[in-house]
């Protein structure tokens, strides 16, 4: 079971809550359990030695008890909620001495397109990243809703058109990871998936260096081959990448906002969201414009 | 003339489509040619496609969710055997285009077309006879109602043979189902067939709140409702103040496709967000419409069959209430990956637990039920006892995925399927069947067969357990929803269980079919002639079974909690009144059944761009209510020499019963509460 073998901090933290809620959730279920044989057995109605009280329908202590203790498990689990909602935020940046890698991801139809700004670089398929240093990703999509999901490493965020999402995932260790989109996207959709590739961070960079060797450079008439509806995509590595493909895919649905779509493009340059405000959040940034 | 419309819509290229299109009109034909042949469409039309009773429209709606179960359970089947078959380079036998489909297609009938007829069937039946009343506040409406929804329904089944239904989802996904990504007429009917059924839930829950509220029994005061009643009328709540937030969504999206705007759409200012929030605020709430008469159909058994008073009445009423309460405020739940903040998630996640605080009260309180009692194991006390342990189940994964951060782990996995069919097989589908078993007699006049009901609950209930407990591993294992396939083949081994775990289920459903059978040939032995089969406890037994057609010569008068207990208690049941009156009742009329038909072709018409024929449709419904609507004459009179008949003939049967046997003509009079 992947999601009990993380690779990630995120990914441990989620595994730990999920193993905590149940734990305390125990505490129902096995009374409740144990309370349904035991009282359907003992009071079978051929079970003629047992008290029966066919009036009695009220006890104030029993009532108090089950009243408060689902109550007191629901305020520890909302407890842990709470503070881990903030604490795991996908768009909370992951706190490490290494600057980390950008990532803009685009879910296309049905194939997901990776562009690495920092490093010119984008590849169709395939993410390839360092193992220990913190991955910052943007993620938006040129077709319908979709999910951008590494069970391994941690929390699944959405794609959506004209609106941008962030995650914030780490991988602890080298390793190749399942990736794939989540949220049901039309007929190639149980195609949709990618490896997700973590390597020491000099493989990482030999890696760099061999995908800027391609020959094919990822301009707008061949971003739009691209994105024309297609099924299981081979891996394809592009050098150059146009500087602002991101940002043109987009601004391909805001056109409607005419100057307001500039707010847009605030939101993002405000860069990684500040920890105490949601404002930070992309599609609140979309919006708000709206 | 057609609009879109022509031979090509028909699918005669796919042989199963082609063969369940084949299957399901042979079988419709067969039933129709034997009607036919024992001349049976004049008592039909007379006795129950015109009729305005409750009890005959609750026995009608609970014949289409049978119906429409079977036709649900179908494509589960599909389902699951494709994705045992579609492991590694295998692609099953279904392509993407049909697979999307089915799971669209089995979502929207199970919500809306078995779950809803089902809980509103035994609302229609029950709730009058447990008030007291001779009948809901709005007969007339009651029966629009019903034909509203049946139209629904025959649109998602014509859809099968006759173009294609939608490809995205029960929910329906945004910007998915526009009309850019979805071109097709599937999500058209989609559309239609839901906004139908709507139409038709919405005027249930008007004609419920009204029924509950102004024709209860003298006495019976709120807190003296019988618990199925308090749930019905909190679903009904829900349904008043829901249902019009997806009528409105629905029909935003209706602009969308038919006049080119742009509500949901990517572009142009579309916010496709807004559908997803929409959805669910009715969403949500639907869930809680299926499940909290259940919980009332397992108050009823529970105290029934443990021959004592329901434990913590008032905790009972305020937990539902609280449930009805905050099912307004967790809609959120459904989507806390799409980039909301952790103030937000925070918020919606911490509302979600909270409902366990009244649904983990409910649970107790049932428990506590049966403590001190004299529990007997008949077969709706085998669905109440099947539900309580296996619901919990569901109740913790459901707990456990209103943690924002869990939930971005397993958000749209199988661990999400297992978990909402956690809820809503034990929670809502047991409890109507515990509801079919328990007051099938009231309904029909005759016990079902005890043994067959226990093996059909048995072949469920592990069948459950094989089907679901494998999708929850799978969603640990990163497994998404609705995959027509997939290459990771560690996946498969647990697919194949679950593929296991249906062909069980469906054992049960085939022997529920024979115990239906089994029962109707075997019905005068187990006749019910006093009307109390069970020793019940509510004013529904004190009726005959079936009841007449004016449920209650006398009007009662309530004291107590268990109304109809009291009255045996202080021995007043069979006691004759001096004199009987004259009683009005609704007469008989087509103008349900016609809208009905009108409203299908409507729909039908919609989805094919037959502007004309829409139009006319419209008009029809529109003419058809008018004309209703100016008939005053629309009572007819039971004298009340024929009252003073048809109950002198009942007292003599149920005092023949008692006289017969030794039992006194109930099941068990040893456990008969001493006083």
């Amino acid at each position: 079971m992947v999601l009990f073998d993380p690779k990630g901090p995120i990914g441990e933290a989620e595994r730990f809550l999920i193993i905590a809620a149940f734990v305390l959730m125990l505490i129902v279920v096995i009374p409740v359990f144990v309370m349904v044989f035991w009282f359907s057995l003992k009071y079978r109605a051929s079970n003629r030695n047992a008290a029966y009280t066919p009036k009695w329908s009220y006890s104030a202590k029993i009532d108090l008890v089950v009243w408060l203790v689902p109550i007191a498990i629901v305020t520890a689990l909302g407890y842990l909620a709470w503070t881990d909602t903030f604490r795991l935020d996908p768009y909370r940046p992951i706190d490490r001495d290494v600057k980390p890698v950008n990532i803009q991801v685009v879910s296309l139809d049905w194939n997901w397109l990776f562009i690495y700004p920092d490093h010119n670089i984008a590849v169709v398929n395939e993410l390839v990243f360092p193992a220990g240093v913190p991955l910052s990703f943007r993620l938006t999509s040129d077709t319908v809703m979709t999910s951008f999901f590494i069970p391994q490493l941690g929390s699944q965020i959405y794609a959506m058109a004209g609106m941008q999402t962030r995650l914030h995932l780490l991988a602890d260790e080298p390793g190749v990871y399942a990736g794939q989109n989540q949220e049901f996207s039309g007929r190639g959709y149980a195609d949709m998936h990618f490896k997700a590739i973590a390597t020491s961070r000099e493989d990482f960079e030999a890696w760099v260096q061999k995908a800027r060797q391609s020959s094919k450079k990822l301009d707008l008439a061949r971003y739009e081959e691209l994105e024309k509806p297609n099924v299981g995509h081979p891996v394809v590595y592009f050098s150059p990448v146009k500087s602002d493909l991101f940002d043109h895919i987009m601004r391909k649905y805001m056109g409607w906002m005419g100057d307001r779509g500039a707010i847009a493009d605030m939101g993002k340059k405000t860069g990684p969201m500040s920890k105490q405000s949601g404002s930070g959040h992309g599609n609140t940034a979309a919006l708000e414009a709206n | 003339m057609f609009g879109k419309l022509s031979v090509s819509a028909i699918p005669f290229d796919q042989p199963i489509v082609m063969g369940a299109v084949g299957g399901a009109s042979v079988l419709a034909l067969v039933i129709l040619a034997l009607i036919t042949y024992y001349g049976k469409w004049p008592y039909l039309w007379k006795e129950w496609l015109t009729s305005v009773d409750h009890k005959r429209i609750g026995i009608m709606y609970i014949i289409l969710a049978l119906v429409m179960l079977l036709r649900g359970f179908s494509d589960a089947v599909l389902m699951r055997s494709q994705q045992a078959l579609a492991a590694g380079a295998s692609h099953g036998y279904l392509s993407p285009e049909h697979f999307n489909q089915i799971f669209s297609a089995h979502g929207s009938i199970m919500i809306v077309f078995m779950a809803m007829p089902f809980l509103v069937g035994l609302m229609n039946i029950v709730v009058p006879q447990q008030i007291g009343a001779r009948d809901v506040a709005f007969p007339f409406l009651n029966s629009v109602s019903l034909w509203l929804t049946t139209a629904g329904a025959l649109l998602v089944m014509v859809s099968l043979g006759v173009g294609e239904f939608s490809k995205t989802g029960w929910t329906g996904i945004s910007p998915l189902f526009e009309k850019r990504y979805s071109p097709g007429t599937g999500v058209d009917y989609w559309l239609w067939a839901f906004q139908l059924a709507g139409a038709g839930s919405l005027m249930t829950s008007i004609n419920f709140l009204v029924t509950i509220l102004r024709m209860r029994a003298p006495g019976m005061t709120l807190m003296r409702m019988p618990m199925f009643v308090w749930t019905v009328f909190t679903t009904n709540v829900l349904m008043m103040l829901a249902f019009p937030v997806l009528t409105v969504a629905l029909f935003l999206l209706t602009l969308d496709r038919y006049l080119g705007m742009h509500f949901f759409t990517n572009a142009l200012g579309g916010n496709m967000m807004m559908y997803t929030n929409l959805f669910w605020i009715w969403g949500h709430p639907e869930v809680y419409i299926v499940i909290l008469p259940a919980f009332g159909v397992f108050s009823e058994v529970v105290a029934t069959f443990s021959g004592k008073r329901l434990f913590g009445y008032k905790s009972l009423v305020y937990a539902t209430a609280a449930i009805m309460l905050l099912s307004f405020t967790v809609w959120l739940h459904h989507f806390f990956t799409m980039g909301a903040g952790p103030n937000v998630n925070t918020f919606f996640g911490i509302t979600t637990m909270m409902i366990a605080v009244p649904t983990g009260v409910k649970v107790f309180d049932w428990l506590f039920t049966m403590y001190r009692g004299r529990v007997r194991f008949t077969t709706p006390m085998y669905w109440t006892l099947g539900f309580l342990t296996t619901f919990v189940i569901g109740g913790m994964t459901g707990v456990l995925m209103a943690e924002p951060p869990a939930d971005y782990l397993v958000h749209n996995s199988l661990f999400l399927i297992a978990h909402f069919h956690n809820m809503l097989i034990p929670g809502a589908l047991f409890g109507f069947f515990a509801g079919y078993a328990y007051w099938f007699p009231k309904a029909v006049g005759f016990r079902l067969d005890e043994t067959w009901g226990k093996r059909a609950f048995w072949c469920w209930l592990i069948g459950f357990y094989l089907a679901f407990g494998p999708l929850y591993i799978l969603g640990f294992m990163g497994m998404p929803r609705r995959m027509a396939h997939y290459a990771n083949l560690a996946w498969h081994p647990y697919l194949i269980i679950a593929a296991g775990g249906a062909a069980v289920i469906m054992m049960g459903i085939l022997f529920q079919m024979i115990q239906l059978a089994v029962s109707i040939k075997q019905r005068n032995a187990t006749r019910d002639l006093t009307g109390d089969p069970w020793n019940g406890r509510t004013l529904e037994w004190a009726t005959s079974s079936p009841p007449a057609v004016y449920n209650f010569a006398i009007t009662p008068v309530v004291h107590e909690i268990d109304a109809f207990m009291d009255m045996k208690e202080k021995d007043v049941v069979f006691r004759k009144p001096d004199q009987y009156h004259d009683i009005y009742l609704p007469k008989n009329t087509a103008a349900g059944l016609i809208n009905g038909v009108f409203a299908f072709l409507f729909g039908f018409a919609m989805v094919w761009y037959i502007w004309w024929l829409a139009v006319l449709c419209a008009l029809g419904m529109l003419v058809t209510v008018i004309v209703r609507a100016a008939d005053d004459d629309t009572d007819y009179k039971v004298s009340a020499a024929e009252v003073e008949r048809i109950e002198h003939r009942r007292f003599q049967q149920s005092t023949a019963a008692a006289m017969n046997s030794p039992a006194g003509g109930r099941i068990a009079p040893e456990i008969v509460p001493q006083g």
